[in-house]
Protein backbone atom coordinates (compact mmCIF):
# COMPACT_ATOMS: atom_id res chain seq x y z
CA UNK A 1 0.00 0.00 0.00
CA UNK A 2 1.08 3.36 -1.34
CA UNK A 3 -0.11 4.65 2.64
CA UNK A 4 3.60 3.53 3.62
CA UNK A 5 5.40 5.30 1.52
CA UNK A 6 5.46 9.84 2.03
CA UNK A 7 5.23 10.58 -1.69
CA UNK A 8 7.69 13.26 -2.15
CA UNK A 9 8.52 15.13 0.84
CA UNK A 10 5.09 17.42 0.84
CA UNK A 11 4.13 17.46 4.73
CA UNK A 12 0.54 18.15 4.64
CA UNK A 13 -1.01 21.14 6.69
CA UNK A 14 -1.77 24.35 6.66
CA UNK A 15 0.30 27.59 6.87
CA UNK A 16 1.47 30.41 5.55
CA UNK A 17 3.86 29.07 3.51
CA UNK A 18 2.03 26.15 2.05
CA UNK A 19 -0.68 29.12 1.16
CA UNK A 20 1.48 31.09 -0.86
CA UNK A 21 1.29 31.27 -4.51
CA UNK A 22 3.42 28.26 -6.07
CA UNK A 23 4.58 30.75 -8.93
CA UNK A 24 5.77 33.21 -6.16
CA UNK A 25 7.08 30.04 -3.81
CA UNK A 26 9.11 29.14 -7.02
CA UNK A 27 10.37 32.74 -7.88
CA UNK A 28 11.49 33.76 -4.15
CA UNK A 29 13.29 30.07 -3.96
CA UNK A 30 15.06 30.92 -7.00
CA UNK A 31 16.17 34.27 -5.48
CA UNK A 32 16.96 32.71 -2.25
CA UNK A 33 19.24 30.16 -3.85
CA UNK A 34 21.04 32.83 -5.94
CA UNK A 35 21.33 35.02 -2.89
CA UNK A 36 23.20 32.32 -0.82
CA UNK A 37 25.80 32.04 -4.09
CA UNK A 38 26.54 36.41 -3.08
CA UNK A 39 27.05 35.60 0.92
CA UNK A 40 30.60 36.41 1.74
CA UNK A 41 30.47 37.29 5.53
CA UNK A 42 29.89 34.92 8.89
CA UNK A 43 27.42 37.74 9.94
CA UNK A 44 25.51 37.41 6.74
CA UNK A 45 25.18 33.35 7.00
CA UNK A 46 24.06 33.99 10.66
CA UNK A 47 21.35 36.50 9.16
CA UNK A 48 20.50 33.75 6.94
CA UNK A 49 19.95 31.16 9.69
CA UNK A 50 17.61 33.33 11.59
CA UNK A 51 15.79 33.64 8.07
CA UNK A 52 15.36 30.04 7.26
CA UNK A 53 14.35 29.51 10.75
CA UNK A 54 11.68 32.40 10.37
CA UNK A 55 10.42 30.43 7.36
CA UNK A 56 10.21 27.16 8.63
CA UNK A 57 8.22 28.22 12.04
CA UNK A 58 5.94 29.73 9.23
CA UNK A 59 5.50 26.72 7.07
CA UNK A 60 4.43 25.07 10.60
CA UNK A 61 6.90 22.29 9.53
CA UNK A 62 9.07 19.82 12.02
CA UNK A 63 12.50 20.91 11.68
CA UNK A 64 12.75 17.18 11.70
CA UNK A 65 11.28 16.77 8.43
CA UNK A 66 13.58 19.90 6.93
CA UNK A 67 16.12 18.14 8.30
CA UNK A 68 15.93 14.66 6.69
CA UNK A 69 16.65 16.21 3.17
CA UNK A 70 19.73 17.89 4.81
CA UNK A 71 21.07 13.91 5.77
CA UNK A 72 20.66 13.06 2.21
CA UNK A 73 23.39 15.09 0.75
CA UNK A 74 25.60 15.37 3.69
CA UNK A 75 28.11 13.13 2.02
CA UNK A 76 28.36 15.65 -0.58
CA UNK A 77 28.87 18.12 2.08
CA UNK A 78 31.71 16.72 3.75
CA UNK A 79 33.35 15.57 0.46
CA UNK A 80 33.68 19.23 -0.79
CA UNK A 81 34.73 20.77 2.34
CA UNK A 82 37.82 18.33 2.61
CA UNK A 83 38.94 18.83 -0.70
CA UNK A 84 38.40 22.66 -0.33
CA UNK A 85 40.26 21.93 3.20
CA UNK A 86 42.92 20.24 1.56
CA UNK A 87 43.45 21.88 -1.79
CA UNK A 88 43.04 25.49 -1.48
CA UNK A 89 46.76 26.85 -0.60
CA UNK A 90 46.34 30.59 -0.06
CA UNK A 91 46.65 32.71 2.79
CA UNK A 92 47.99 32.27 5.84
CA UNK A 93 49.06 28.44 6.59
CA UNK A 94 48.33 26.35 9.41
CA UNK A 95 50.27 23.52 8.68
CA UNK A 96 52.79 22.46 6.34
CA UNK A 97 54.23 19.53 5.10
CA UNK A 98 56.57 18.49 2.13
CA UNK A 99 55.32 14.83 0.89
CA UNK A 100 56.87 15.01 -2.86
CA UNK A 101 58.90 18.00 -4.32
CA UNK A 102 56.17 18.69 -6.84
CA UNK A 103 53.24 18.87 -3.72
CA UNK A 104 53.15 20.07 -0.37
CA UNK A 105 50.30 18.67 1.92
CA UNK A 106 48.77 22.32 3.57
CA UNK A 107 46.21 23.94 5.52
CA UNK A 108 45.62 27.16 5.17
CA UNK A 109 42.92 29.73 6.94
CA UNK A 110 41.80 30.50 3.63
CA UNK A 111 41.01 26.75 3.11
CA UNK A 112 39.47 26.19 7.27
CA UNK A 113 37.10 29.34 5.68
CA UNK A 114 36.55 28.15 2.20
CA UNK A 115 35.18 24.45 3.60
CA UNK A 116 33.18 26.32 6.34
CA UNK A 117 31.06 28.14 3.97
CA UNK A 118 30.97 26.17 1.35
CA UNK A 119 29.29 23.70 4.09
CA UNK A 120 26.89 25.90 5.55
CA UNK A 121 26.13 27.23 2.07
CA UNK A 122 25.12 24.04 0.80
CA UNK A 123 23.24 22.90 3.40
CA UNK A 124 21.10 26.44 3.70
CA UNK A 125 20.45 25.68 -0.33
CA UNK A 126 19.39 22.30 0.40
CA UNK A 127 17.04 23.68 3.48
CA UNK A 128 15.77 26.52 1.19
CA UNK A 129 14.99 24.46 -1.67
CA UNK A 130 13.32 21.70 0.94
CA UNK A 131 10.95 24.09 2.19
CA UNK A 132 9.14 24.90 -1.07
CA UNK A 133 8.93 20.86 -1.77
CA UNK A 134 7.62 19.94 1.93
CA UNK A 135 5.39 22.92 1.35
CA UNK A 136 3.33 22.25 -1.91
CA UNK A 137 1.91 19.46 -3.59
CA UNK A 138 3.48 18.37 -7.10
CA UNK A 139 0.21 19.47 -8.62
CA UNK A 140 0.38 22.76 -7.03
CA UNK A 141 4.08 23.13 -8.15
CA UNK A 142 2.88 21.88 -12.10
CA UNK A 143 0.73 24.45 -12.23
CA UNK A 144 2.94 27.30 -10.93
CA UNK A 145 5.52 25.90 -13.49
CA UNK A 146 3.13 25.89 -16.36
CA UNK A 147 2.33 29.85 -15.23
CA UNK A 148 5.99 30.87 -15.13
CA UNK A 149 6.49 28.92 -18.53
CA UNK A 150 3.54 30.90 -20.76
CA UNK A 151 5.63 33.52 -22.17
CA UNK A 152 7.59 30.55 -23.99
CA UNK A 153 4.39 30.10 -26.03
CA UNK A 154 5.61 32.68 -27.95
CA UNK A 155 8.39 30.80 -29.43
CA UNK A 156 6.07 28.18 -29.77
CA UNK A 157 7.15 26.16 -26.83
CA UNK A 158 4.41 23.49 -26.26
CA UNK A 159 4.31 24.92 -22.81
CA UNK A 160 0.90 22.99 -21.82
CA UNK A 161 1.42 20.01 -23.55
CA UNK A 162 4.72 19.57 -20.97
CA UNK A 163 2.38 20.63 -17.88
CA UNK A 164 -0.16 17.98 -18.65
CA UNK A 165 2.38 15.53 -19.17
CA UNK A 166 4.12 16.04 -15.80
CA UNK A 167 0.99 16.36 -14.46
CA UNK A 168 0.19 12.87 -15.52
CA UNK A 169 3.56 11.37 -14.64
CA UNK A 170 3.53 13.05 -11.13
CA UNK A 171 -0.45 11.86 -11.25
CA UNK A 172 0.57 7.49 -11.35
CA UNK A 173 3.56 7.75 -9.40
CA UNK A 174 1.14 6.54 -6.26
CA UNK A 175 -0.51 4.46 -8.47
CA UNK A 176 2.55 2.44 -10.13
CA UNK A 177 4.19 2.42 -6.66
CA UNK A 178 1.39 1.20 -5.03
CA UNK A 179 0.70 -1.34 -8.02
CA UNK A 180 4.68 -2.31 -7.58
CA UNK A 181 3.92 -3.01 -4.19
CA UNK A 182 1.40 -4.93 -4.84
CA UNK A 183 3.22 -6.93 -7.52
CA UNK A 184 5.98 -7.58 -4.98
CA UNK A 185 3.91 -9.02 -2.87
CA UNK A 186 2.36 -11.35 -4.96
CA UNK A 187 5.46 -12.60 -6.23
CA UNK A 188 6.63 -13.20 -2.80
CA UNK A 189 4.12 -14.89 -2.19
CA UNK A 190 4.94 -17.21 -4.62
CA UNK A 191 8.80 -17.93 -3.01
CA UNK A 192 10.28 -15.19 -5.03
CA UNK A 193 13.48 -13.78 -3.41
CA UNK A 194 14.85 -10.28 -4.33
CA UNK A 195 17.56 -9.18 -2.39
CA UNK A 196 19.86 -12.54 -2.83
CA UNK A 197 22.55 -13.20 -5.58
CA UNK A 198 24.93 -11.53 -7.44
CA UNK A 199 24.15 -8.41 -9.48
CA UNK A 200 22.54 -10.51 -12.59
CA UNK A 201 20.55 -13.00 -10.54
CA UNK A 202 19.38 -9.72 -8.53
CA UNK A 203 18.52 -7.66 -12.10
CA UNK A 204 16.87 -11.20 -13.09
CA UNK A 205 14.43 -11.45 -10.12
CA UNK A 206 13.12 -8.28 -10.37
CA UNK A 207 11.69 -9.69 -14.06
CA UNK A 208 8.58 -10.46 -12.17
CA UNK A 209 8.02 -7.74 -11.23
CA UNK A 210 8.73 -5.48 -14.09
CA UNK A 211 6.87 -7.34 -16.81
CA UNK A 212 3.75 -7.20 -14.90
CA UNK A 213 4.29 -3.71 -14.39
CA UNK A 214 5.01 -2.58 -17.66
CA UNK A 215 1.92 -4.23 -19.26
CA UNK A 216 -0.07 -3.00 -16.51
CA UNK A 217 1.29 0.91 -16.88
CA UNK A 218 0.62 0.42 -20.84
CA UNK A 219 -3.33 -0.63 -20.21
CA UNK A 220 -3.21 2.68 -17.78
CA UNK A 221 -1.91 4.16 -20.47
CA UNK A 222 -4.90 3.00 -22.85
CA UNK A 223 -7.56 3.66 -20.67
CA UNK A 224 -6.50 6.99 -20.04
CA UNK A 225 -5.77 8.09 -23.67
CA UNK A 226 -9.38 6.63 -23.94
CA UNK A 227 -11.36 8.52 -21.33
CA UNK A 228 -9.34 12.07 -22.27
CA UNK A 229 -10.59 11.62 -26.08
CA UNK A 230 -14.13 10.88 -24.48
CA UNK A 231 -14.16 13.99 -22.83
CA UNK A 232 -13.03 15.38 -26.01
CA UNK A 233 -9.06 16.90 -24.20
CA UNK A 234 -7.70 18.81 -26.79
CA UNK A 235 -4.25 21.06 -25.57
CA UNK A 236 -4.54 23.14 -28.67
CA UNK A 237 -7.55 25.04 -27.63
CA UNK A 238 -7.88 27.63 -25.02
CA UNK A 239 -8.11 25.83 -21.87
CA UNK A 240 -9.45 27.28 -18.57
CA UNK A 241 -8.42 26.23 -15.25
CA UNK A 242 -10.14 24.40 -12.20
CA UNK A 243 -7.59 25.61 -10.12
CA UNK A 244 -6.76 29.52 -10.74
CA UNK A 245 -3.56 30.89 -9.42
CA UNK A 246 -3.77 34.24 -7.08
CA UNK A 247 -2.16 36.46 -6.02
CA UNK A 248 -2.82 37.85 -2.59
CA UNK A 249 -1.93 39.40 0.45
CA UNK A 250 0.32 36.96 1.56
CA UNK A 251 2.42 36.69 -1.09
CA UNK A 252 2.78 40.38 -1.29
CA UNK A 253 4.37 39.86 2.43
CA UNK A 254 6.34 36.99 1.48
CA UNK A 255 8.21 38.66 -1.47
CA UNK A 256 8.55 41.87 0.52
CA UNK A 257 10.19 39.67 3.18
CA UNK A 258 12.66 37.41 0.94
CA UNK A 259 13.77 40.46 -1.08
CA UNK A 260 14.65 42.50 2.16
CA UNK A 261 16.66 39.65 3.12
CA UNK A 262 18.14 39.32 -0.72
CA UNK A 263 18.75 43.35 -0.41
CA UNK A 264 20.54 42.99 3.28
CA UNK A 265 23.14 40.14 1.53
CA UNK A 266 24.17 42.27 -1.42
CA UNK A 267 24.31 45.31 0.71
CA UNK A 268 26.54 43.77 3.08
CA UNK A 269 28.61 42.46 0.07
CA UNK A 270 29.00 45.16 -1.32
CA UNK A 271 28.86 48.23 1.28
CA UNK A 272 30.05 47.43 4.47
CA UNK A 273 32.97 44.77 3.69
CA UNK A 274 33.85 42.61 6.61
CA UNK A 275 30.23 43.89 8.89
CA UNK A 276 31.43 40.66 10.63
CA UNK A 277 34.79 42.66 11.35
CA UNK A 278 32.78 45.49 13.33
CA UNK A 279 30.56 42.61 14.72
CA UNK A 280 33.07 40.19 16.22
CA UNK A 281 36.43 41.86 16.30
CA UNK A 282 39.12 39.89 16.57
CA UNK A 283 37.60 36.49 16.15
CA UNK A 284 37.64 36.11 11.65
CA UNK B 1 -6.13 -27.86 15.91
CA UNK B 2 -5.68 -24.30 14.63
CA UNK B 3 -4.07 -23.84 11.80
CA UNK B 4 -3.93 -20.67 12.56
CA UNK B 5 -3.33 -18.27 15.40
CA UNK B 6 -4.05 -14.61 15.81
CA UNK B 7 -3.52 -13.37 19.09
CA UNK B 8 -3.53 -9.37 20.04
CA UNK B 9 -2.73 -8.19 16.36
CA UNK B 10 -2.07 -4.68 16.11
CA UNK B 11 -0.89 -2.17 12.98
CA UNK B 12 -0.33 1.53 12.48
CA UNK B 13 0.70 2.67 8.65
CA UNK B 14 3.09 5.30 8.45
CA UNK B 15 4.16 5.87 12.39
CA UNK B 16 4.73 8.70 13.59
CA UNK B 17 4.10 10.82 10.40
CA UNK B 18 1.08 13.46 9.08
CA UNK B 19 -0.14 10.04 7.26
CA UNK B 20 -0.38 7.64 10.23
CA UNK B 21 -3.68 5.54 10.35
CA UNK B 22 -4.47 2.09 12.61
CA UNK B 23 -4.82 -0.65 10.26
CA UNK B 24 -5.92 -3.13 12.81
CA UNK B 25 -6.51 -2.66 16.83
CA UNK B 26 -6.30 -6.31 19.33
CA UNK B 27 -7.37 -8.55 16.00
CA UNK B 28 -7.47 -12.30 18.19
CA UNK B 29 -9.04 -15.40 16.32
CA UNK B 30 -7.69 -18.36 15.37
CA UNK B 31 -8.48 -21.26 12.09
CA UNK B 32 -9.07 -24.74 12.50
CA UNK B 33 -7.80 -27.03 9.82
CA UNK B 34 -10.17 -27.72 7.68
CA UNK B 35 -12.33 -24.55 8.07
CA UNK B 36 -13.42 -22.58 5.16
CA UNK B 37 -13.21 -19.59 6.78
CA UNK B 38 -14.48 -15.76 5.35
CA UNK B 39 -13.50 -12.50 6.15
CA UNK B 40 -15.29 -9.56 5.39
CA UNK B 41 -15.31 -5.86 5.95
CA UNK B 42 -15.86 -2.11 4.08
CA UNK B 43 -13.14 -0.97 2.49
CA UNK B 44 -10.29 0.42 4.69
CA UNK B 45 -11.13 -2.02 7.33
CA UNK B 46 -7.53 -3.79 6.98
CA UNK B 47 -8.74 -7.24 5.25
CA UNK B 48 -5.71 -6.71 3.02
CA UNK B 49 -3.18 -6.01 5.91
CA UNK B 50 -4.39 -9.10 7.93
CA UNK B 51 -3.99 -11.21 5.66
CA UNK B 52 -0.82 -10.15 4.36
CA UNK B 53 0.30 -10.67 7.89
CA UNK B 54 -0.38 -14.31 7.19
CA UNK B 55 2.69 -15.05 5.10
CA UNK B 56 4.67 -12.47 6.74
CA UNK B 57 4.38 -9.82 3.78
CA UNK B 58 3.92 -7.54 6.39
CA UNK B 59 6.24 -7.42 9.61
CA UNK B 60 3.94 -7.70 12.84
CA UNK B 61 4.16 -4.72 14.90
CA UNK B 62 2.45 -5.98 18.23
CA UNK B 63 0.99 -8.77 19.11
CA UNK B 64 1.24 -12.46 17.59
CA UNK B 65 0.77 -14.78 14.74
CA UNK B 66 1.65 -18.43 14.72
CA UNK B 67 0.91 -20.24 11.40
CA UNK B 68 1.31 -24.12 11.65
CA UNK B 69 2.74 -23.90 14.44
CA UNK B 70 5.42 -21.73 13.77
CA UNK B 71 6.12 -17.78 14.85
CA UNK B 72 6.51 -15.37 11.59
CA UNK B 73 8.67 -13.21 14.02
CA UNK B 74 11.29 -15.87 13.76
CA UNK B 75 12.97 -15.03 10.28
CA UNK B 76 14.12 -18.65 9.83
CA UNK B 77 10.16 -19.65 9.39
CA UNK B 78 9.87 -16.98 6.92
CA UNK B 79 10.39 -19.40 4.01
CA UNK B 80 7.78 -22.48 4.94
CA UNK B 81 5.44 -20.46 5.93
CA UNK B 82 5.82 -18.49 2.56
CA UNK B 83 5.16 -21.90 1.02
CA UNK B 84 2.46 -23.22 3.09
CA UNK B 85 0.16 -20.49 2.94
CA UNK B 86 -1.10 -19.95 -1.01
CA UNK B 87 -2.48 -16.52 -1.74
CA UNK B 88 -4.03 -15.35 -4.37
CA UNK B 89 -4.21 -11.68 -4.28
CA UNK B 90 -7.01 -9.32 -5.90
CA UNK B 91 -6.82 -9.45 -10.19
CA UNK B 92 -4.14 -11.94 -9.29
CA UNK B 93 -3.78 -12.00 -13.40
CA UNK B 94 -1.75 -8.83 -13.29
CA UNK B 95 1.05 -10.90 -12.18
CA UNK B 96 1.42 -13.21 -14.32
CA UNK B 97 4.56 -12.47 -16.43
CA UNK B 98 6.35 -15.69 -18.44
CA UNK B 99 5.72 -16.21 -21.68
CA UNK B 100 3.84 -19.44 -21.43
CA UNK B 101 0.98 -20.23 -19.21
CA UNK B 102 3.56 -23.33 -18.14
CA UNK B 103 6.56 -21.85 -17.50
CA UNK B 104 4.19 -19.27 -15.20
CA UNK B 105 2.65 -21.77 -13.32
CA UNK B 106 5.73 -23.50 -12.08
CA UNK B 107 7.23 -19.90 -11.07
CA UNK B 108 6.25 -20.74 -7.35
CA UNK B 109 7.41 -24.62 -7.78
CA UNK B 110 10.86 -23.46 -8.91
CA UNK B 111 11.26 -20.70 -5.86
CA UNK B 112 10.47 -24.17 -3.62
CA UNK B 113 13.54 -25.93 -5.31
CA UNK B 114 11.78 -28.85 -6.18
CA UNK B 115 12.95 -31.66 -9.02
CA UNK B 116 12.22 -30.94 -12.71
CA UNK B 117 9.67 -34.14 -12.21
CA UNK B 118 7.87 -32.90 -9.48
CA UNK B 119 7.46 -29.62 -11.48
CA UNK B 120 6.09 -30.79 -14.13
CA UNK B 121 3.76 -33.45 -12.32
CA UNK B 122 2.29 -30.25 -10.28
CA UNK B 123 1.96 -27.84 -12.91
CA UNK B 124 -0.16 -30.44 -14.69
CA UNK B 125 -2.21 -30.49 -12.45
CA UNK B 126 -2.65 -27.67 -11.01
CA UNK B 127 -3.64 -26.52 -14.59
CA UNK B 128 -5.92 -29.67 -14.61
CA UNK B 129 -7.51 -28.89 -11.43
CA UNK B 130 -8.61 -25.04 -11.98
CA UNK B 131 -10.22 -26.32 -15.41
CA UNK B 132 -7.41 -25.16 -17.83
CA UNK B 133 -6.66 -28.44 -20.34
CA UNK B 134 -2.96 -28.81 -19.71
CA UNK B 135 -2.16 -29.55 -23.47
CA UNK B 136 -4.14 -27.03 -24.69
CA UNK B 137 -3.15 -24.07 -23.02
CA UNK B 138 0.51 -24.96 -21.38
CA UNK B 139 2.35 -23.13 -24.30
CA UNK B 140 0.30 -20.57 -25.01
CA UNK B 141 1.00 -16.95 -23.83
CA UNK B 142 -0.80 -16.20 -20.46
CA UNK B 143 -1.32 -12.41 -22.19
CA UNK B 144 -3.75 -13.67 -25.21
CA UNK B 145 -6.01 -15.79 -22.60
CA UNK B 146 -9.18 -13.89 -21.52
CA UNK B 147 -9.79 -12.47 -18.47
CA UNK B 148 -11.15 -15.54 -16.37
CA UNK B 149 -8.76 -18.03 -18.29
CA UNK B 150 -5.46 -15.90 -17.12
CA UNK B 151 -7.22 -16.03 -13.28
CA UNK B 152 -7.23 -19.82 -13.33
CA UNK B 153 -3.81 -19.78 -14.66
CA UNK B 154 -2.61 -17.45 -11.34
CA UNK B 155 -4.66 -19.70 -8.93
CA UNK B 156 -2.99 -22.79 -10.69
CA UNK B 157 0.17 -20.84 -10.05
CA UNK B 158 -0.77 -21.01 -6.23
CA UNK B 159 -2.01 -24.13 -6.34
CA UNK B 160 0.82 -25.73 -7.75
CA UNK B 161 2.91 -24.69 -4.67
CA UNK B 162 0.45 -27.12 -2.85
CA UNK B 163 -0.32 -24.86 0.38
CA UNK B 164 -1.70 -26.16 3.06
CA UNK B 165 -3.92 -23.42 3.80
CA UNK B 166 -4.89 -21.07 0.78
CA UNK B 167 -5.66 -17.76 1.18
CA UNK B 168 -8.65 -15.60 -1.60
CA UNK B 169 -9.05 -12.18 -1.71
CA UNK B 170 -12.10 -11.16 -3.50
CA UNK B 171 -11.09 -14.17 -6.20
CA UNK B 172 -14.27 -13.01 -7.97
CA UNK B 173 -14.13 -9.24 -8.46
CA UNK B 174 -14.62 -7.99 -11.95
CA UNK B 175 -16.09 -11.26 -13.56
CA UNK B 176 -19.07 -11.75 -15.01
CA UNK B 177 -21.73 -13.89 -13.62
CA UNK B 178 -21.22 -17.08 -14.80
CA UNK B 179 -17.23 -16.82 -14.28
CA UNK B 180 -17.90 -16.06 -10.77
CA UNK B 181 -20.34 -18.79 -10.41
CA UNK B 182 -17.16 -21.12 -12.03
CA UNK B 183 -14.59 -19.49 -9.89
CA UNK B 184 -16.46 -20.38 -6.48
CA UNK B 185 -16.96 -23.59 -7.83
CA UNK B 186 -13.77 -24.07 -8.14
CA UNK B 187 -12.31 -23.03 -4.80
CA UNK B 188 -15.14 -25.76 -3.11
CA UNK B 189 -13.16 -28.40 -5.62
CA UNK B 190 -10.19 -27.02 -4.50
CA UNK B 191 -10.49 -27.41 -0.92
CA UNK B 192 -12.38 -30.84 -1.00
CA UNK B 193 -8.89 -31.68 -3.39
CA UNK B 194 -6.32 -30.32 -2.51
CA UNK B 195 -5.85 -27.77 0.15
CA UNK B 196 -8.58 -28.15 3.32
CA UNK B 197 -7.74 -25.23 4.75
CA UNK B 198 -9.10 -21.85 3.08
CA UNK B 199 -9.61 -18.22 4.33
CA UNK B 200 -11.58 -16.23 1.81
CA UNK B 201 -11.95 -12.37 1.78
CA UNK B 202 -15.63 -11.06 -0.23
CA UNK B 203 -17.69 -8.33 -0.12
CA UNK B 204 -20.60 -10.95 -1.87
CA UNK B 205 -22.38 -11.99 1.46
CA UNK B 206 -23.80 -14.85 -0.42
CA UNK B 207 -20.66 -16.41 -1.63
CA UNK B 208 -19.69 -16.09 1.87
CA UNK B 209 -22.86 -17.00 3.69
CA UNK B 210 -23.15 -20.09 1.59
CA UNK B 211 -19.08 -20.89 1.64
CA UNK B 212 -17.49 -20.42 5.41
CA UNK B 213 -18.19 -21.83 8.07
CA UNK B 214 -17.03 -19.13 10.22
CA UNK B 215 -17.16 -15.60 8.94
CA UNK B 216 -14.41 -12.59 10.84
CA UNK B 217 -16.62 -9.11 10.78
CA UNK B 218 -13.77 -6.35 11.10
CA UNK B 219 -15.02 -2.63 10.94
CA UNK B 220 -12.09 0.34 11.21
CA UNK B 221 -9.18 -2.42 11.70
CA UNK B 222 -11.62 -3.98 14.96
CA UNK B 223 -13.07 -7.48 15.17
CA UNK B 224 -16.91 -6.63 15.45
CA UNK B 225 -18.30 -10.25 14.94
CA UNK B 226 -16.61 -13.71 14.73
CA UNK B 227 -18.81 -17.37 13.98
CA UNK B 228 -21.26 -19.02 11.79
CA UNK B 229 -22.75 -17.11 9.26
CA UNK B 230 -26.08 -17.27 11.41
CA UNK B 231 -24.15 -15.97 14.54
CA UNK B 232 -23.08 -13.16 12.41
CA UNK B 233 -25.90 -12.37 10.08
CA UNK B 234 -28.67 -12.15 13.10
CA UNK B 235 -27.00 -8.87 13.47
CA UNK B 236 -29.24 -7.36 10.73
CA UNK B 237 -29.07 -4.00 11.50
CA UNK B 238 -25.09 -3.49 12.44
CA UNK B 239 -24.19 -5.53 9.40
CA UNK B 240 -26.36 -3.03 7.81
CA UNK B 241 -24.77 0.07 9.49
CA UNK B 242 -21.30 -1.39 8.47
CA UNK B 243 -22.07 -1.06 4.69
CA UNK B 244 -22.01 -4.86 4.56
CA UNK B 245 -25.26 -5.84 4.25
CA UNK B 246 -26.73 -9.31 4.54
CA UNK B 247 -27.17 -12.15 2.20
CA UNK B 248 -30.42 -11.43 -0.12
CA UNK B 249 -32.21 -14.92 1.56
CA UNK B 250 -31.70 -13.20 5.05
CA UNK B 251 -33.45 -9.28 3.29
CA UNK B 252 -36.36 -11.13 2.30
CA UNK B 253 -37.04 -13.14 5.50
CA UNK B 254 -36.60 -10.25 7.30
CA UNK B 255 -39.27 -8.40 4.61
CA UNK B 256 -41.17 -11.45 5.68
CA UNK B 257 -40.80 -10.91 9.41
CA UNK B 258 -41.92 -7.07 8.79
CA UNK B 259 -45.53 -8.68 6.87
CA UNK B 260 -46.03 -11.05 10.01
CA UNK B 261 -44.84 -14.51 8.81
CA UNK B 262 -42.00 -16.24 11.97
CA UNK B 263 -39.55 -18.10 11.31
CA UNK B 264 -37.67 -20.39 14.08
CA UNK B 265 -34.23 -19.45 12.99
CA UNK B 266 -32.07 -17.23 10.78
CA UNK B 267 -31.28 -17.83 6.85
CA UNK B 268 -28.54 -16.93 5.19
CA UNK B 269 -28.51 -18.92 2.09
CA UNK B 270 -31.69 -19.72 -0.65
CA UNK B 271 -31.39 -23.33 0.55
CA UNK B 272 -32.07 -22.80 4.42
CA UNK B 273 -34.94 -19.86 3.38
CA UNK B 274 -36.33 -22.24 0.58
CA UNK B 275 -36.80 -25.11 3.92
CA UNK B 276 -38.38 -22.75 6.12
CA UNK B 277 -40.78 -21.85 4.10
CA UNK B 278 -41.47 -25.51 3.24
CA UNK B 279 -42.29 -26.11 6.98
CA UNK B 280 -44.20 -23.05 7.49
CA UNK B 281 -46.42 -23.59 4.91
CA UNK B 282 -46.74 -27.85 5.68
CA UNK B 283 -46.78 -26.46 9.60
CA UNK B 284 -50.07 -23.98 8.16
CA UNK B 285 -51.48 -26.97 6.06
CA UNK B 286 -51.87 -28.62 9.04
CA UNK B 287 -53.38 -25.92 11.27
CA UNK B 288 -56.16 -25.49 8.30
Amino acid sequence: MFKDIAFGQYYPTSSFVHNLDPRIKLLLTVLFIVTIFFIQTYFSFLVTLVFLIVVILFSRVPVLSVLKSVKGILFLVLFAAIINLFFVSTGEVIYEKVITDWWTFRITWDGVHNSIKLTLRLIFLITGASIISLTTTPMRLTDGIESLLKPLKVIKFPVHDIAIIMSIALRFIPTLLDETHKTINAQKARGAAFDTGGLIKKAKSMLPVLIPLFVSAFRRADELAFAMDARCYNATEKRTKMRKLKLGWRDLIATLFVAGYATFIFVDRYYFLGLDHVLFPGVF
Amino acid sequence: MAVVEVKNLSFTYSKKTPYQTHALTDVSFSIEEGEFFGIVGATGSGKSTLISHLNVLTKIQSGEINVLGLSVKEKKNLKSIRFSVGMVFQYPEYQLFEDTVEKDVAFGPKNMKLDKEEIDRRVKEALNLVGLDYDLYAKRSPFELSGGEKRRVAIAGVIAMEPKILVLDEVAAGLDPEGREDILKLIKKLQKEKCPTVVLISHNMDDIASLADRILVLSKGRVEFLGTPKEVFKNYDRMNELKLGVPLATRIQKKLEEKGMSFSDVCVTADQLAHELKRISAKEAENV
